[in-house]
């Protein structure tokens, strides 16, 4: 079969294509975002017609997913980990409610924060949901997780999460693909009551889901994913999921392990080989890239001394794995290495020659003067950029949409005014709910929409927001009079900073819209366009 | 045959497309491949790197470990320094010469050429400059890579192969500058091995 060289979110992606699926929801998040694409620019995703427009968030990304595989169609929803708390109530309802077409939520967690506010680890979610998960060692299982996910996902009716971290789904490899697989057709659930979830019904199932589970664990037993490789030194068991599999055999010539090694793809745990490995091995190494979640749920609360990982410092507790460290807690003899250097400076990101942002917080760091620092709340995007120097302009950034409801609940504490700084894509993801309760109350906030018409720092995919702001303010109910639109320049800086001035001594909710497309994303956009158009 | 090469830069400097040339002319060679690239926040105007492993055999780890990388290449001087943990004492360390300098703290090109000039193995080259001279300025990235093309592995017509595969729709000027750029940056370099 043909071989392709693809980064594991487009291995995903390719996987999902191949294996039936019939449509793709998400929103753009780092390490996620290029699954999404890679199914956008994909011919045959094209000509059949294949569902792969971005959704709101990663909500309605996962409803949408689930609405198609009750239809009876293969549907893929992907996100960023901290996604997944946003789809979180779909996501674990649709455990409940099971599926009709296959179903595969894919996740992209970030150990390390490269891009993210926290590290979570997905398989948290998956074990809370009671559903069969995937963990792929390198980007070709990464593509046959994705192309035998939805056979999963049918044989037992239910999702299957499918879990990867940014160092697979950022780097390329080499696959082979495997035979394209037919889309099935639309077709109801043979029960019309399984996604009602009354709670007369709900009990059923969930009762059915619990069922399931001894099922799931033998489907585990004996996946391919999961490789039980012998060998002769028992002093040490060696388990170890996903990625890691790929460090633990780089410290080893040829790839030969000299301990018995337990390497897990799939979820639930394989309980008998597990048990094996145990019952065999003096000691029992975890190597799990995340949370320690095999370690805890092995050693439990009580713990046990053949257990090493995380827990007892084996590994660090926190930040992503690398060769070196595995070959640290296997105690493997590391030469020296080459000293950095002292006195390199950090060089953090910046705004864009040119971005609309540096005028706005300009303009707002002058006009918020008179009233001291600590009052702008904000949000998640290139915009956060803004607690950097020299700017050091707002005081927050928590999750998609928190700019507006902390704004509100600080001036609520009575710190009046409070401002909010939140992007034109954030707002249409979350923000436009916390406006509503700002609104219902008229609390005395400022919110600050930075409109660039994109989701610019994902890489400028579109924003649902473009040419839609306005009218969702004044249809959540702000005053006409205080919905202000600037254009974020430098000569319109005096104009900018009376404006808001005005906007913050009014007794109410307050939008100033800073409208300019975003530099970067707009030249390349149109640099495309004039390439097709030749 | 196994080489292990660190990319290094601000970014906006190119060092995808460098990584991508390095990469089609792996593949031209019917070798495996793994490259990591950093997506997202820091992409902008902040420090970047990319991991690039090719071999004949297959390859475990995305990412290189510490003191194994055969080849660091860094389009800009400070930026390599970061890295040095990974470079192999007999390494390569191939940097650029002209700073990219966004931030407010930048140490003096002297303190940063003294500390590139202790490591035992180093090619420094203005590739900025070169780039200009021979009217390619938009190819300083593949002067680099001419630079570090003889530490590779790799033969010249696979490197062809590969800024074919990268710059092919961009036209014969695009193309033909990229080319240039690259035995440009091979003769430059020679001046430090031979």
């Amino acid at each position: 079969m043909q071989k392709l060289l693809l980064l594991g979110d487009e291995a995903i992606a390719q996987g999902a294509l191949d294996g039936g699926m019939s449509g793709i929801y998400a929103y753009p998040g780092t390490p996620s975002t290029e699954i999404t694409e890679y199914v956008q620019h994909n011919k045959y995703a094209k000509e059949n017609n294949i569902h792969r427009d971005w959704s709101a968030n990663e909500k309605t990304a996962v409803e949408a997913a689930i609405g198609m595989s009750y239809a009876g169609k293969r549907a893929m929803a992907c996100m960023k980990h901290v996604g997944l708390n946003v789809a979180a109530d779909a996501f674990i309802n649709s455990s409940i409610t099971g599926t009709n077409g296959g179903l595969i939520i894919t996740v992209a967690d970030d150990p390390s924060m490269h891009s993210s506010q926290n590290e979570q680890d997905s398989r948290f979610y998956g074990q809370f949901a009671k559903i069969p998960m995937l963990e792929p060692c390198d980007q070709q299982e990464a593509y046959d997780m994705a192309y035998d996910g939805f056979i999963l996902s049918e044989q037992f009716g239910l999702p299957v999460l499918m879990r990867v971290v940014t160092r697979m789904a950022h780097s390329r490899a080499d696959i082979e693909r495997k035979k394209q697989k037919e889309q099935n057709n639309v077709k109801l659930p043979k029960n019309p009551r399984q996604f009602v979830l009354l709670p007369s019904i709900a009990k059923v199932q969930y009762k059915h889901l619990l069922s399931l589970q001894d099922k799931l664990i033998e489907a585990s037993e004996n996946s391919k994913f999961n490789d039980y490789i012998d060998a002769s030194d028992k002093k040490i068991g060696i388990i170890v999921s996903g990625i890691a599999y790929n460090y633990l055999l780089e410290n080893f010539e040829d790839r030969k392990l000299p301990y018995p090694t337990l390497k897990i793809g799939q979820y639930p745990l394989p309980k008998a080989k597990i048990e094996k490995l145990f019952n065999e091995c003096k000691e029992i190494i975890i190597i799990e890239e995340g949370y320690p979640i095999i370690e805890d749920q092995l050693a439990g609360f009580l713990g046990n001394k053949k257990i090493h990982g995380r827990k007892d410092g084996t590994i660090p507790g926190d930040g992503e794995l690398n060769p070196n460290i595995v070959a640290n807690a296997l105690g493997l003899h590391q030469g020296k290495f080459l000293e950095v250097p002292e006195g390199l400076k950090n060089r953090p990101p910046q705004f864009c020659d040119g971005c609309g942002h540096i005028d706005m917080y300009n303009a707002l760091n002058e006009a918020m003067a008179e009233y001291g620092k600590g009052r702008v709340l904000s949000d998640i995007g290139c915009y956060t950029m803004g607690a950097l120097p020299p700017f050091n302009a707002i005081n927050s950034c928590v999750d998609m949409g928190a700019s507006i409801t902390m704004a509100k609940g600080a001036a609520d504490a009575g710190l009046v005014p409070a401002v909010a700084v939140i992007g034109d894509s954030t707002f249409t993801h979350s923000g436009m709910t916390g406006l509503l309760d700002a609104v219902t109350e008229n609390t005395p906030i400022v919110v600050c929409i930075a409109d660039n018409s994109f989701t610019a720092m994902t890489g400028g995919q579109k924003s649902h927001a473009e040419n839609r702001i306005d009218s969702i303010v004044r249809g959540l109910g702000v005053a006409e009079k205080h919905i202000r639109v600037l254009v974020p320049l430098k000569k319109n800086h005096d104009e900018m900073v009376k404006v808001l001035k005005e906007e913050l001594a009014y007794n109410g909710v307050s939008v100033v819209i800073f409208r300019r497309v975003c530099v970067t994303h707009y030249a390349s956009k149109m640099k495309k366009k004039r390439a097709e158009s030749k | 045959m196994k080489k292990d090469i660190i990319l290094s830069g601000v970014g906006g400097q190119g060092i995808i497309s460098i990584a991508g040339i390095i990469g089609y002319a792996a593949l031209a060679k019917n070798l495996y491949l793994k490259q990591s690239e950093v997506h997202g926040m820091s992409q902008r105007g902040g420090a970047v790197m990319s991991n690039l492993r090719i071999s004949d055999k297959p390859i475990a780890s995305d990412l290189i470990p510490f003191g194994m990388a055969d080849v660091i290449i860094s389009v800009e001087p400070m930026e390599g320094l970061r890295y040095l943990n990974y470079l192999s004492p007999d390494g390569w360390f191939i940097t650029n010469l002209e700073p990219f300098v966004n931030i407010p703290d930048y140490p003096s090109l002297e303190e940063i050429t003294d500390k590139i000039k202790k490591i035992k193995n180093h090619v420094i080259l203005n590739a900025d400059q070169i780039a200009n001279e021979i009217k390619a300025k938009k190819s300083m990235n593949t002067v680099m890579l001419g630079a570090a093309a003889p530490f590779l592995g790799l033969e010249m017509e696979n490197f062809e192969t590969g800024i074919k595969n990268i710059f092919g729709s961009k036209g014969e000027d695009i193309l033909k500058q990229n080319i240039d750029a690259l035995k440009a940056g091979i003769k430059e370099a020679e001046k430090f091995y031979k």
